[in-house]
């Protein structure tokens, strides 16, 4: 982390932040990297909101098994969010539904709301951070 | 108006770095300020000095280094992306820095509009 941030976000500032995670977990580098945003934005202290649709709900599925694939398995860190007091995790019900998973197939806590109502979500943002 | 610009894909490879450094320059020639470009994922690739495309291409490079030396855009590269894809202070060309990921955080905070160029 930087070490000029510290001071730049004493504004007092506090915008309404998205990171919305569209892709699956493996394949392509985005969902880890977008996870490293997310960590970052944890040190601001703003308001944290993240979404997961389409194949980006593979993200927090349960029993991820990457040792065939030679990738790190990250998953682990989606439940340490809490820790940084990032507990604002929407899923998309419609890609759930799309991809035959329940909210019970999930390794962390989160609220699943309709397409509609992700929609509306993401017109309150101030700032929508996507990949 | 103030715009924070992302983006998150290499240039050539993608259009994305194409179309960010002409959402940034229309802006600038209209009037509205650019607080900060943040080069992230393959995004980082367009902070290379070591680019030399043919010259009958355009050149993104040179294009982004531009518009930082005329309208003092602040350019800056995400440190762990770089690290993993070979972008360290020794490969950067003029007009780019390294620093962290609260770099674009903060230019969420700071910008009246955080735009994303990538898929």
């Amino acid at each position: 982390m930087g070490e000029d941030m510290e001071e730049e976000y004493e504004g007092g500032v506090v915008k309404k932040f998205m990171f919305v995670n569209r892709k699956a977990p493996y394949g392509t580098i985005y969902a880890l990297e977008v996870l490293e945003m997310v960590l970052i934005s944890a040190a601001f202290d703003q308001d944290v909101h993240i979404a997961f649709l389409d194949d980006g709900i593979y993200q927090i599925k349960k029993g991820q098994d990457t040792k065939e694939l030679g990738m790190k398995n990250f998953s682990p860190t989606y439940r340490a969010l809490e820790g940084y007091d990032i507990e604002k995790l929407f899923v998309e019900r419609e890609s759930l539904e799309e991809r035959g998973l329940t909210e019970d197939d999930l390794l962390v806590p989160v609220e699943v709301i309709s397409r509609a109502e992700m929609g509306e979500l993401m017109a309150g943002m101030d700032v929508v951070l996507t990949a | 108006m103030k715009f924070g610009i992302l983006v998150n894909e290499g240039p050539y490879n993608h259009q994305a770095s194409d179309s960010a450094y002409r959402f940034a320059k229309a802006a600038l020639d209209k009037g509205h300020e650019i607080y900060r470009v943040f080069f992230y994922y393959d995004g980082v690739l367009n902070a290379t000095k070591h680019s030399e495309p043919p010259s009958d291409d355009r050149n993104v490079i040179k294009n982004w280094q531009k518009l930082a030396e005329d309208h003092k855009v602040d350019l800056v590269v995400c440190v762990a992306a770089g690290l993993r894809r070979g972008i360290v202070e020794d490969s950067l060309a003029p007009g780019f820095r390294i620093s962290g990921l609260g770099q674009l955080i903060e230019a969420g905070i700071q910008a009246d509009r955080m735009v994303t160029f990538g898929d």
